[in-house]
């Protein structure tokens, strides 16, 4: 139940908020819009040659580098986003069904998400340095050669493996948190039928809990694949801002779509590029408006049991 | 029967046995990065460079942790980044927590026009990748002479990190329904009262959601001390903690000192920690919370 309308008073409320949003999420909104159809624009006149429909576009999609961004943006988000929802899935259904240590193995868990990525990145790089890191000494025990994960020269597909792993490392703590959260509201009256029943836990586990948590799983996963799309801060910190294994070349680049955004960025000087950092961007939420359709269309037809 | 029963007993045991060990096995993947930072931080930088495979614990004796830390504290001015860090996350989390809780009553407890529209749009944008906003975000800050590659000073940084962060849509959808959930009969008794609206909220609305207000405290100044890709962009002179990561931890020939890099590493990330340790309750609920409502 509202009072009547006051539009005075709920313009004093939301004034701040408003006037700062319109600033700096509305129109900058509409002026990638903008930007991305200019043709030449020169950042340091703010000025253009007219208007382009699809030069910025051509530009970005045929730099050797959109290519590459692509792959390594979908190998990340096709790889990573499903391995870690499946781990995050038994853990929590693991924890929820323990009593003893509860608490501290959720705490564990959920650390990767209060960190820093950048610092966290720096780790993951030293884990992984040939000579002097964890994961080569663990293989070395099973007579494993060192291999050479992200240091000079280092293979496109190793630094990418390495990269991998800490971005699931990094993904698992929210999606335990939000499926745990699931499995506590799931009506323990189901578990005690099943019990009355002797149900096998493999039958329980397929039958009751994956059913029952199926819309939480289809979320997780879309809006994962949203977040996995816009890496970028992680491979900073593995590989810092030339986003590759030193001495390698630009195809072993492991840039991806936001990276390409942020590299137009850094040359806004240069003619053309803020243009094309919009384009880029445009290109980017594109592919994310995709996910999110698909998820809106499913979620209102299906998963729901 | 006797059997059976000993049967499932033993299985059940030997259920919990899996199941505990999958649970260690995963905790210990997740602990792996933060005891490989501590561990190698301890070492001296002769050790870390001549040990070859890496030993996997350090005696008592070879730790070297005033060396470290302190050569990691001296080689960014930490100090400076630090105090700068705290002073954005002050001002932008005080601006954005006045801001959402107006803009939050406006929408949760006043009827006026158009606002099931606003609300709607304002939702929308949270499916829009922030890199769309940056780019224009740099322009405006240079167009209002906040940032200027040629130089800036403290006031022109400080205006330029904290601005464009003085509110936040995900932050008031959140409140939003921390507010939706207080019954309307407090509401209509405060009416009656002849209580306004300015007294009921900050006399009982606040109140009453304080444990979502601190959620968002926690994580909004969490999220500055994370800053990296907006303060390097704006800011390049006044940089946060974040950024002095990234800064070179060579030795005169060039090498890497890694013992120093990761005492950096945890230098930033023990703050966060700590944090998080004392004001669990709060972020793990925000975050189970948002994860559900979407």
């Amino acid at each position: 139940m509202l009072e009547r309308q006051n539009n005075l008073k709920a313009l004093f409320y939301l004034a701040p908020a408003m006037v700062l949003l319109s600033v700096f999420t509305f129109y900058p909104l509409f002026n990638a819009f903008f930007l991305a159809f200019l043709r030449d624009y020169e950042f340091l006149l703010r000025s253009a040659k007219g208007f382009t429909l699809f030069g910025n576009f051509k530009n970005v999609i045929t730099d050797p580098d959109f290519g590459i961004a692509m792959k390594n943006t979908s190998i990340i988000t096709f790889i990573s986003v499903p391995i870690s929802v499946i781990i995050a899935l038994l853990i929590s259904v693991a924890l929820n069904s323990v009593k003893k240590l509860q608490g501290a193995f959720q705490t564990i868990f959920f650390l990767p998400y209060v960190t820093n990525a950048i610092a966290i990145g720096m780790a993951f790089a030293f884990i992984f340095h040939a000579d002097y890191g964890l994961l080569n000494t663990i293989l070395g025990w099973f007579g494993i050669n060192p291999i050479n994960w992200v240091g000079l020269n280092a293979s496109w597909s190793n630094a990418m493996f390495a990269l991998l792993v800490y971005t699931i490392w990094g993904g698992l703590a929210f999606k335990i948190m939000v499926f745990l959260s699931g499995l506590q509201s799931i009506d323990k009256q189901y578990y005690d039928a099943a019990r009355v029943d002797a149900t096998p836990r493999r039958r329980v586990l397929t039958k009751i809990t994956i059913p029952l948590l199926s819309p939480m799983i289809f979320y997780i996963t879309v809006t994962s694949f949203i977040g996995a799309f816009k890496a970028y801060r992680t491979i900073i910190g593995m590989f810092g801002e030339t986003l590759r294994p030193p001495g390698t070349l630009s195809k072993d680049s492991l840039i991806t779509i936001v990276g390409l955004v942020y590299d137009a960025l850094a040359h806004a000087d240069a003619t053309g590029k803020m243009s094309e950092a919009a384009a880029a961007s445009i290109i980017l939420f594109s592919i994310t408006m995709i996910f999110t359709l698909v998820q809106m269309q499913i979620s209102k037809r299906r998963v729901h049991f | 029967m006797q059997n059976t029963i000993r049967e499932t007993r033993i299985r059940t045991i030997l259920f919990k046995v899996l199941v505990y060990t999958f649970l260690v096995g995963f905790a210990i993947f997740v602990l792996i990065p933060f005891y490989w930072m501590v561990l190698t931080s301890l070492k001296s930088f002769q050790q870390v460079r001549t040990e070859v495979p890496p030993s996997l614990i350090i005696g008592l004796k070879d730790i070297r942790f005033l060396e470290n830390y302190a050569s990691a504290w001296n080689a960014a001015p930490y100090y400076q980044y630090m105090l700068r860090t705290v002073a954005v996350a002050a001002i932008s989390t005080t601006g954005t927590i006045f801001t959402t809780i107006f803009a939050a009553f406006a929408f949760a407890r006043l009827n006026f026009k158009g606002r099931d529209f606003l609300f709607l749009a304002l939702i929308s944008t949270m499916m829009i990748p922030g890199e769309m906003f940056v780019i224009t975000n740099y322009i405006t800050v240079s167009n209002l002479g906040w940032y200027s590659p040629l130089g800036q000073t403290q006031t022109e940084a400080f205006l330029a990190l904290t601005m464009p962060f003085m509110t936040s849509v995900f932050y008031l959808f959140f409140l939003r329904q921390a507010f939706k959930q207080i019954p309307d009969e407090l509401y209509l008794a405060a009416k009656v009262d002849g209580t306004s609206d300015w007294k009921y909220l900050w006399k009982i609305m606040v109140p009453i959601a304080s444990p979502t207000i601190i959620t968002i405290v926690i994580l909004n100044a969490m999220g500055t001390w994370s800053a990296y890709i907006w303060p390097k962009l704006v800011a390049t002179e006044y940089p946060l903690v974040t950024n002095g990561l990234r800064e070179a931890y060579q030795d005169f020939f060039g090498m890497v000192n890694y013992s120093q890099q990761m005492a950096a590493a945890l230098i930033v990330t023990l703050p966060l920690l700590i944090v998080f340790m004392f004001l669990k309750k709060y972020i793990m609920r925000g975050v189970s919370r948002s994860g559900i409502k979407g």
